[in-house]
């Protein structure tokens, strides 16, 4: 970060920064999105932009997942630098042809002639009553796709960096904006930085347990660190910010130092990031440091329910991590 | 399938049925937002037409004005279904009406009546796109699993019959414009041009294994 005045935002705040930002900076960033026009986007993130910038920069698109998506890849192929927001992530699985099977590929099947510089805005995550098809968390899906980079800010200035981030990377990058987060308030430096995709960061230094999570999560294992803290357990919280490509040593050394991991994600347990995490530390020498078997925390095997008591269970909690510690 | 000429405008064949003609669309928003003069031109078959990314694509294509030319080359046939099993509609090109653009189905097999409506889509490109369905053949199987159950001997030869580069040279040299000599010798310069492709490719190493992972992303 350089220097600049921090002020606080929330985090649909600074995602709004980055944007105009990025689009004062450069002619070529367009904004791409359904109702991110004078509607403002679902989430009012876009708010406003469409007064500075104009309907040619900040384009309303038809309900056409798999198509707006399409002509965000052909543009970033031609010369824009698109910025494309599902107005849920959920709303991706129309798309999944042009995410996975054009733009993560164009590139290594083109022999690197090719480049899709894109970035997709993925409004992710529980917590909204908004029930199956509008609350899911589905960054596991995208991490399993090479060629594209996925991230997960869990702060404000973490939001505006990696979308900044994203916007300098000549490859396409999804990042996954947790809603719960968006009217979440923290300092945000006003000028220019980038918080680098691929690091994650230690949030609380500890020395008994580590516990990964990202973007909400994040608060949350940092919420139980607090507590168990006041029973004798110093808690290591990393954040993990980037999904695709992962931090390995940010993890492996502080799992060398706690003896102890807990991974914490909302996404569904089976199959997931913290499936990832785990084997990579059991396929390391931080393995060898262990002290106890290697827990998940994860989603619960089912879609997320509608009924609020059974959307919070379906979930982790500041309380179910806290036990699970 | 996978042949490319980004440097020169060419975005590609996909392999995916339908995966290129928003990418189209995608060139001709740039085309037209970077102010420059280019028209984007997407090839596709009848078969495309079937999936939803045609429609959304020419959908965008048509509210926003884009200078993009949808080109179908209605084959009869996506691998083994035919139009007529597959289609509503009776042409391709029917479906322009249905995104205000214009539509026009014309013999794919005839050079001039190609080269014509092409050209009024490119003169018209600025105002908005174009649907131009061309009746053609696919003469050989879909793949070298094709046994061509799905249609009989003397359909393909009567299309064959029709081969749109005879008839070509028949009219050019019926107008005077080529000799028997001169059309020749441009078959013989293309096959010469195709041979050497093929040989190039053959006498060319094969990659490096450490390579596999080289492409994935920019180098950093």
């Amino acid at each position: 970060m350089d220097g600049t005045t921090a002020r606080t935002l929330n985090y649909a705040e600074a995602i709004r920064e980055a944007m105009a930002m990025a689009m004062e900076a450069d002619p070529a960033v367009i904004l791409m999105g359904e109702d991110i026009g004078v509607y403002g986007g679902a989430f009012q993130v876009t708010l406003d932009l469409i007064d500075r910038f104009g309907p040619d920069r900040v384009m309303d698109t038809p309900i056409s997942e798999l198509g707006g998506a399409g002509v965000a890849v052909g543009a970033a192929m031609t010369g824009l630098k698109p910025i494309f927001e599902f107005q849920f992530s959920d709303f991706a699985g129309l798309a999944m042809e042009q995410i996975v099977n054009q733009a993560a590929k164009m590139r290594y099947m083109l022999g690197g002639e090719a480049s899709v510089p894109l970035v997709f805005r993925m409004p992710a995550g529980s917590g909204t009553g908004a029930a199956a098809q509008h609350s899911q968390s589905l960054e596991a899906w995208f991490g399993h796709v090479p060629g594209l980079k996925v991230v997960q800010p869990s702060t404000p200035a973490g939001a505006k960096g990696l979308l900044l981030a994203a916007l300098a990377d000549p490859d396409p990058v999804l990042i996954f904006e947790h809603k719960l987060l968006y009217k979440m308030k923290g300092e945000v430096p006003s000028g220019y930085y980038v918080t680098p995709i691929g690091k994650a960061s230690v949030a609380r230094p500890g020395t008994d347990l580590t516990i990964v999570a990202g973007a909400i999560m994040l608060h949350r294992a940092l919420e139980a660190a607090e507590k168990l803290a006041a029973d004798g357990m110093e808690v290591e919280v990393v954040d993990l910010r980037s999904i695709r490509p992962i931090d390995h040593a940010t993890i492996l050394a502080s799992v060398r130092k706690t003896g102890r991991l807990l991974v914490v994600y909302e996404g569904v347990k089976s199959y997931g990031v913290g499936a990832e995490i785990s084997a990579m530390v059991a396929e390391s020498d931080a393995f060898d440091y262990l002290e106890a078997p290697i827990l998940r925390l994860g989603g619960a095997e089912a879609p997320i329910p509608y009924n609020p008591d059974l959307e919070r269970l379906a979930v982790p909690q500041a309380n179910t991590i806290e036990a699970a510690a | 399938m996978h042949i490319a000429d980004i440097k020169t405008g060419n975005l590609g064949a996909n392999g995916i049925v339908g995966g290129g003609l928003p990418i189209a669309v995608g060139s001709a928003l740039s085309a037209k937002r970077l102010g420059k003069s280019d028209v984007a031109v997407c090839f596709f078959g009848d078969g495309a037409g079937n999936e939803g990314a045609f429609h959304e694509a020419l959908n965008m294509a048509a509210i926003w004005k884009l200078p993009v030319i949808f080109v179908c080359e209605n084959n009869k046939y996506g691998m083994s279904t035919s139009v007529e099993r597959s289609t509503a509609v009776k042409n391709v090109a029917d479906r322009a009406v249905a995104f205000a653009m214009p539509g026009i189905t014309v013999d794919g097999n005839e050079f001039s009546a190609v080269a014509e409506a092409v050209h009024l889509a490119i003169v018209r490109a600025r105002a908005g796109p174009s649907l131009i369905e061309n009746l053609t053949y696919r003469w050989r199987g879909h793949s070298k699993s094709d046994r061509n159950r799905y249609r009989t001997k003397e359909e393909i030869e009567g299309w064959m019959a029709r081969d749109p580069i005879a008839r070509f040279r028949s009219d050019l040299i019926a107008h005077g414009i080529l000799d028997e000599a001169g059309a020749g010798a441009i078959a013989a310069e293309a096959v010469a041009q195709v041979q050497a492709g093929i040989d190039f490719a053959k006498a060319s190493p094969a990659p490096d294994l450490a390579d596999v992972t080289r492409y994935v992303y920019a180098a950093a």
